[in-house]
């Protein structure tokens, strides 16, 4: 374990906050640019693991272990999220034969 | 804290009534739960509120007094099912645990302490409801609802994640005590708390449906059956300023002017795009949704103006507005069942057929509206005064316009149903129905004539 912190340690903080902003905001475009469903929600979990990144670092950095206490708990509600948002998905891929956001235009102004 | 525990239990103890096939008891054995999970919140009234379960939540009036709201309104909106899910699917049960699910969820989001209850309340709350919002399985309109609210819904979590994340950053922590002590003693915060709070308004302005982020909210109202709409539009709307509030009066009030600003600018676009917006409806349902998000824009007055009088003008404007949604989407289910269509024509000639109908429907827009005598005006009137003790007058100015430009649009109906006529035949109004009417049009007409035994409540 503590050979774990001194590797972790021995990044600076910075570059931590650096890469979780990067991953982020791929997360972020992603979700806003592609045009299939899961796609999307695959962005959706990389904006999510940027933050699971970055709370342990934040938590290795102040020695407090509740950073990465909850953690877990994103992890166990993003599965819940997964389980319930891929039922929708083929929900949707039954009834139309695709996954292409495009098609879910019945709704407008 | 007894609340939260029969709400979590009552969904198990439903699902096993489902499994032995007892339909007919599964509504009296809710509502009945819901009346013992509130009499036992109200039981707490006043008592000395400590943070609970190691500083994860606390039960103080005011997670009491939204608590209250939410439970009343489920149990309005669920007398509203009796007969609704039957016609979508065999399996009842399910339906009504995954609302009380859904409801055990907004109780943690009201109680909170610790932003990691926040996030947990909110998830179980949203898991919930991207269900219900697409239980209407082979119709498109339910499933294109599922879809849009669950990747909104997935989207915004991630921002508010990443807001909570710098700021357990910067303070080392996510008790709201420790945070609020940490921006005491740091007047001056460091970028990277700004970036967090900004975020976190971000997450949270998805989940309350205030413009810019509120796009997806009238495609998921619109789409989603109309019960779940009413569940929607009302107690998840309540929950989701009662959280914003308790968040922003516990840590972030020393830090006003940062975030004052930003918050206005929202306020002011969610007035605008919510009420211009809905006066180019044709559909009666998807106005009630752009008329949502400018109660949304309404309700952030309260977090603009931040003051000891806040959590009450939010509480009795929820309740207005609650109470008022409740009726129209309630009478919005009736005529869809008989003509089929939640256009304003399909209101045609209602007060001939149905004059008790068409009334209460009437009393729920003019609250909706803000007309004098009803619950609504008194809910803008407590917000426009706590803008105005603040100074925030170009707002009040801003708003008042807005409700002038509300009333078109709430009282398109009243004309519909008044002075348009169409041949219809009686609509038959059940029982259940007609009890959530009456309760709900005499609370909105008793606050508005006697607003004092509501005014401070909290």
């Amino acid at each position: 374990m503590d050979s774990l912190t001194n590797t972790i340690h021995a990044v600076p903080l910075n570059h931590y906050i650096l890469l979780s902003a990067i991953i982020f905001s791929i997360g972020v475009m992603g979700v806003l640019i592609r045009r299939n469903a899961i796609v999307i929600f695959m962005s959706v979990e990389l904006m999510l693991n940027a933050v699971n990144l970055l709370l342990t670092a934040f938590s290795v950095y102040r020695g407090d272990a509740s950073g990465q206490v909850f953690v877990f708990f994103i992890m166990a509600l993003a599965a819940a999220e997964v389980a319930v948002g891929l039922a929708i998905i083929v929900m949707i891929y039954r009834n139309t034969n695709s996954v292409d956001i495009n098609v879910l235009n019945r709704l407008k102004w | 804290m007894n609340t939260l525990i029969i709400i979590s239990v009552l969904p198990i103890v439903l699902l096993y009534l489902g499994l032995y096939k007892a339909t007919k008891s599964l509504l009296p054995v809710t509502i009945i739960g819901l009346l013992v999970a509130l009499g036992l919140a109200i039981a707490q009234w006043n008592n000395v509120a400590l943070p609970i379960y190691h500083g994860m939540m606390m039960f103080d009036n005011f997670a009491i007094a939204f608590s209250g709201i939410t439970i009343i309104a489920t149990i309005l909106i669920l007398m509203l099912s009796k007969g609704y899910f039957d016609k979508i699917s065999k399996h009842v049960a399910e339906y009504y645990a995954i609302i009380l699910f859904s409801l055990a969820g907004i109780i943690v989001m009201v109680s909170f302490y610790n932003l990691v209850m926040l996030f947990i309340g909110i998830e179980i709350m949203s898991v919930s409801l991207y269900i219900l919002a697409g239980i209407k399985k082979s119709d498109f309109a339910s499933n294109e609802a599922a879809l849009k609210y669950f990747l909104m819904g997935a989207f915004s979590t991630g921002f508010l994640l990443f807001g909570i994340t710098l700021l357990y950053g910067t303070t080392g922590s996510f008790s709201l005590e420790v945070i609020r002590d940490w921006v005491l003693a740091h007047p001056h915060a460091d970028p990277m708390f700004y970036t967090g709070i900004v975020l976190i308004i971000v997450g949270l302005c998805f989940k309350v449906g205030a413009a810019p982020f509120h796009f997806w909210t009238p495609d998921v109202y619109e789409g989603a059956p109309t019960l779940i709409t009413a569940f929607m539009s009302t107690v998840v709307k309540t929950a989701g300023f009662a959280a914003f509030l308790r968040l922003f009066s516990a840590c972030f009030a020393p830090l006003s002017d940062f975030w004052v600003p930003v918050l206005l600018v929202i306020t002011v676009i969610t007035l605008f795009i919510g009420n211009i917006t809905a006066l180019y409806q044709q559909s009666f349902k998807r106005m009630l949704a752009f008329s949502s998000i400018s109660h949304a824009g309404y309700l952030l007055f309260a977090i603009v103006a931040l003051g000891s009088g806040s959590a009450n003008s939010v509480f009795i404007y929820a309740t207005a507005y609650s109470i008022a949604s409740i009726i129209a989407f309630g009478s919005l289910i009736l005529v869809q069942q008989q003509s089929g269509s939640d256009n304003f024509e399909s209101f045609n000639g209602l007060a001939k057929s149905n004059p008790f109908l068409a009334f209460v429907l009437t009393i729920a827009m003019l609250s909706l509206a803000g007309i004098p005598l009803t619950a609504g005006f008194m809910g803008k009137f407590f917000m426009f005064s706590g803008a105005l003790a603040k100074y925030h007058v170009w707002l009040v100015i801003i708003a008042v316009v807005n409700a002038i430009i509300s009333i078109f649009y709430y009282f398109r109906v009243i004309i519909a149903m008044y002075f348009r006529t169409a041949d219809r035949t009686e609509l038959v109004v059940p029982a259940y129905y007609k009890v959530v009417f009456i309760i709900s049009a005499l609370v909105t007409i008793l606050i508005g004539v006697y607003p004092d035994f509501i005014a401070r409540f909290i």
